[in-house]
């Protein structure tokens, strides 16, 4: 509503003078600040993760030897179930969880609204991932290249209920607002997943079962293939909380673009008002 | 929190008795989708019988959209939202009317569209329990999340837009279920092979009412 009442359009801030009469000090004009630890945190999780990746790329591609059945068409299983994992689980977990958090009164913080956004989105890019490299996996393994079994069904509407999520965080509203708003949806997908994969479940499963988190937790794989896996899933997890870390930041920096695009546009107002005030006194 | 809800699915119902929107536009909406649905599959009445369930649930789906939008929209002139608040009505007693509201509506909806789908597509009905259960059971699910996604886009000016895509995903476990009930007591189909997905959607229902009795009042602070 407030910006249909701002008639012509704001020049870039760089061709704003600084308004004489305002007196106050130009805080929120400039970024809100990050401190030197979250900075070096955020870059030292980089680091690590892009070398962890490498890491995996290189054991998986050149180390492991191809499988007996699946020759080399087994190099995606140190990518995918990594992939999936942190789509799944960790990303619409901790969405869940953090819109959860803000929902409870005593906890409710613009941080866990941020937290699941930025959650959200990045869960939404390795959801996308996880169904490509399904599908390449699934086209010579099945023959198909989209198969209708439970888990990815029950994948593709995780993503398109958190593709709904993003949506509606698209949607121009106060912050508390729109964060209310996504958790209440944040909150009804993470009810409706349980029911939508036990629903496909009882269709007829392709699938191949859990490989590393069986009943007996007893990996069915040895050897280098085992530890790039496992590499695989620390790489992959390392990407999402540096991805989640950078997108957090730039989510910050969002909310201080919509307030501080309005302080310089009253800046602005009040330059233009001193001009008019010096044009009459002359 | 009954005798509120009561009062809220009186008052949506005599609106909808008195201005006739769903008569005379949801339900030949209906219709016209099952006559496309139709064209789309061919003069093929095999197919066409094979597809019913799937194709009388996908049309409730649509409907249940439109429903839901109507009952969004007649709160949303006049002040009315805020007047609900004001009138000390119980939040839950306002979310289960305004549900029972749309799921009395979707249930004359489904009796026109179960005789459409009888009727045009040439689907023989064995169980009739079963059929009748499925869509008591599926009209409950779909009214509840329907309600609740209504109330979360009610203050949106994209709500036409937006309802759908939030709403219609979040359905997908009673068109799942509802169309294999259908398939079972369809001639063809097997009996005892809709129970489980009946108890699908009873879980689906409770689940999602409650989820509504506790958050509604959240929800229409926050719209």
């Amino acid at each position: 509503m407030s910006s249909n009442q701002t008639v012509s359009t704001p020049p870039a801030p760089s061709d704003i003078p600084p308004a004489p009469s305002d007196t106050r000090p130009a805080q929120s004009l400039r970024p809100p600040a990050q401190s030197a630890r979250a900075r070096w945190t955020t870059r030292i999780i980089g680091i690590t993760a892009l070398v962890a990746t490498g890491f995996t790329v290189w054991l998986g591609l050149w180390v492991t030897p191809p499988d007996v059945t699946q020759g080399n068409l087994v190099r995606l299983v140190y990518i995918h179930p990594g992939v999936a994992w942190v789509a799944l689980y960790l990303a619409f977990g901790l969405a869940a969880v953090s819109s959860l958090l803000y929902l409870w009164p005593r906890t409710r913080s613009l941080f866990w609204d941020r937290l699941a956004a930025a959650s959200v989105e990045v869960g939404v890019v390795f959801n996308v991932c996880t169904l490509i490299s399904g599908s390449i996996w699934g086209k010579p393994t099945w023959g198909v290249w989209w198969a209708w079994d439970a888990r990815l069904t029950s994948t593709a509407v995780l993503l398109v209920l958190f593709l709904g999520y993003l949506a509606l965080r698209r949607v121009p509203a106060e912050p508390e607002v729109r964060a209310k708003r996504s958790a209440f949806v944040a909150l009804f997908a993470a009810v409706d997943i349980p029911i939508v994969h036990f629903s496909v479940l009882w269709w007829k499963t392709l699938h191949q079962g859990a490989t590393v988190l069986n009943a007996n937790l007893s990996p069915t794989i040895h050897g280098s293939m085992a530890w790039t896996l496992l590499l695989g899933f620390v790489a992959l997890t390392l990407v999402f909380v540096w991805m989640l870390l950078v997108r957090y930041r730039i989510g910050v920096l969002e909310d201080w673009l919509g307030t501080g695009e309005l302080d310089v546009a009253l800046r602005e107002r009040q330059a233009e008002g001193a001009a008019i005030d010096e044009d009459e006194a002359a | 929190m009954w005798r509120d809800s009561l009062l809220v699915a009186g008052k949506d119902l005599r609106i909808e008795a008195r201005s006739r929107v769903g008569l005379s536009q949801v339900a030949p909406f209906g219709v016209v989708a099952l006559v496309l649905f139709a064209f789309a599959l061919g003069p093929d009445r095999v197919l066409m019988a094979k597809g019913a369930p799937g194709l009388f649930w996908v049309a409730v789906l649509f409907c249940t959209v439109l429903a839901v939008q109507r009952s969004v929209s007649v709160e949303s002139v006049d002040g009315a939202r805020d007047g609900l608040r004001l009138s000390g009505l119980d939040p839950a007693g306002l979310f289960l009317g305004k549900a029972a509201a749309v799921a009395a509506q979707l249930i004359v909806l489904e009796a026109v569209l179960g005789v459409g789908v009888v009727l045009l597509y040439g689907a023989k009905i064995e169980v009739p329990w079963l059929i009748v259960a499925s869509c008591v059971l599926g009209t409950v699910g779909l009214a509840a999340t329907g309600t609740l996604y209504g109330a979360l886009s009610a203050g949106l000016r994209v709500r036409e837009t937006l309802l759908p895509f939030l709403f219609l995903p979040i359905a997908a476990p009673v068109l799942l279920a509802g169309t294999r009930v259908w398939q079972a007591g369809l001639a063809g189909g097997t009996e005892s092979y809709g129970s489980p997905w009946l108890r699908l959607l009873v879980v689906f229902d409770a689940i999602y009412v409650a989820v509504g009795i506790v958050v509604f009042g959240p929800i229409q602070e926050s719209a």
